[in-house]
């Protein structure tokens, strides 16, 4: 059994997370130099080395602090044991990335699909292969009740007709069998006519739009065919969807590259548009590429999301707050011990599957062909692939047992372990730090925002 | 406590260990695609829980 307490400071918040028991304790600057200084197990009474060490402070406030932070450990809160979690086995496929359309009608300079072709031509999807796909996704998920399908590409709405016809052969489907599918969509939004909107704010849970950010960022990188700027078409359409959602699900998402390392601007420009749900992503592409991001990026990146972290905490306190995706933690209705240890379930509870019907353990495998897994014409499916992708998680993989965010990453992207390191279970440092980061920024906001709260109450 | 400030209401790690329904959302089909987290994700059951009350 292990323990592991992170202590970090971050946006003037002192911070100690308990990574077993997932307590995130908030301190004083004597708590934080005290928990510098001591290691399970801890004694009832505060030792005498603590009060020499901390002679700076008046040994009874040491004292009290001493058994603040004993009485947590009692309680389970503080240098807590980790448990080893036994994993359900693999077997059950409950979500599909579907690609409608390998063709796109813009030309993103940054685009992991190839310009939606994913190194294999322009194709769509036809109604036949689109209504297989969900009948392979029906038979495989077992007594799941809750299947979710993303329309994605390329662009899904090139593919419009097909989108709606599958839609309605789920819901037909999933009346028949008593399940029920939420669908989502991605699109880039140029091809967004009233009839696209009403149709995705009846029927989508959740929708991804796609836009950079400021306008020159965005059409720096997302261009039509014609290399001209897509932000002055794509932004009133998002604006028209956005307004006549309600309260159902959706994000503005924007990719950063190397050209905009300075993206807290572009997540803090799409906020002054009025878009409140955001996720500004960092791009994925081979390292060789001039707008990957590089190792000696990643101080800069760190102080992007500070700034960025600190930007939310003012707006929050000044009543006009955002989400920013990768920021957003729950710290008590979270996922479950099963979900922290497999992450997002690729090649086993989520697949994807190309026009031509073939499957892959994720949309990002695509492009790589000794991945695939099945085809759903043929009814093939690689359960040896799928074991090995069910037997991974954060138990499995070294570096991620010893690591203190593993409860809040999952164990990362295969696929992004499988471009960068040639192997699923090889962790991408990059994104890694990245990740741990991120995890930092998103507890500050929570200590920051709660102690807000309470100066308010 | 003067020193030290809790930010959980309940201990959810250890609340949520009985779970793994699998009922709950693919991390991402949410809102990355290219970025796995599984921090911002809801637990099916304890989300209905909390709205039914």
């Amino acid at each position: 059994m292990t323990t592991c307490v992170h202590t970090f400071k971050c946006c003037g918040q002192r911070i100690a997370l308990d990574v077993p028991s997932g307590a995130v304790h908030v301190l004083s600057e004597l708590a934080f130099e005290m928990l510098q200084r001591i290691a399970p197990p801890l004694a009832p009474e505060c030792p005498a080395s603590l009060r020499y060490e901390l002679a700076k402070y008046d040994s009874t406030s040491v004292s009290e602090a001493y058994q603040e932070l004993y009485s947590l450990y009692k309680d389970g809160l503080l240098f807590s044991e980790d448990v080893e979690y036994e994993m359900p086995p693999s077997g059950v496929v409950k979500s599909m990335c579907l690609h409608v359309s390998h063709d796109c009608n813009m030309r993103c300079k940054y685009c992991f699909a190839d310009a939606g072709e994913y190194s294999r031509g322009r194709k769509l999807m036809s109604l036949e292969t689109g209504k297989k796909a969900l009948d392979f996704l029906f038979e495989k998920s077992g007594k799941i009740h809750n299947l979710e399908v993303d329309m994605f590409g390329g662009e899904p709405l090139l593919n419009f007709d097909v989108v709606r016809e599958l839609v309605a052969y789920g819901r037909q489907r999933e009346r028949e069998l008593g399940k029920k599918i939420a669908f989502t969509i991605t699109t880039n939004g140029a091809l967004l006519d009233d009839e696209a909107i009403d149709f995705i704010n009846s029927e989508f849970s959740n929708v991804v739009l796609s836009i950079d950010g400021r306008r020159e960022v965005n059409d720096r990188m997302r261009t039509f065919v014609d290399g001209s700027g897509t932000y002055d078409t794509i932004l009133p359409k998002f604006k028209k969807l956005v307004e006549r959602r309600g309260d159902r699900d959706w994000y503005v998402r924007g990719t950063f590259t190397r050209e905009n390392l300075d993206f807290a601007a572009d997540v803090i420009a799409l906020a002054d548009e009025g878009f409140d749900q955001i996720s500004i992503e960092p791009v994925v592409l081979d390292e060789s590429d001039p707008l990957a991001i590089r190792r000696e990026d990643l101080p800069r990146i760190f102080k992007e999301y500070d700034r960025l972290a600190r930007e939310m905490i003012r707006r929050y306190r000044q009543g006009r707050p955002f989400n920013f995706f990768h920021f957003m933690i729950d710290l008590d209705e979270g996922p479950c011990v099963y979900k922290r240890c497999k992450g997002c379930g690729s090649g086993n509870e989520y697949v994807a599957v190309t026009p031509d019907g073939d499957i892959f353990p994720c949309h990002q495998f695509v492009e790589f062909m000794p991945m695939k897994m099945g085809n759903v014409h043929d009814g093939s499916f690689d359960t040896e692939m799928q074991r090995k992708f069910a037997g991974q998680s954060i138990l499995t993989i070294p570096e991620c047992r010893e690591c203190w965010a593993k409860y809040y990453c999952g164990g990362g992207c295969a696929a992004n372990n499988y471009k960068y390191k040639g192997a699923v279970e090889t962790p991408y440092e990059i994104n890694c730090e990245l990740e741990r980061k991120r995890v930092e920024c998103a507890l500050a906001i929570k200590a920051a925002t709660a102690e807000y709260d309470e100066q308010d109450a | 406590m003067k020193n030290v400030k809790t930010l959980n209401k309940t201990n959810s790690a250890k609340r949520a260990v009985a779970a793994g329904c699998g009922e709950c959302q693919a991390s991402c089909q949410s809102a990355c695609k290219t970025s796995c987290t599984v921090a911002n994700q809801k637990c099916l059951r304890l989300t209905k829980k909390s709205e039914n009350k």
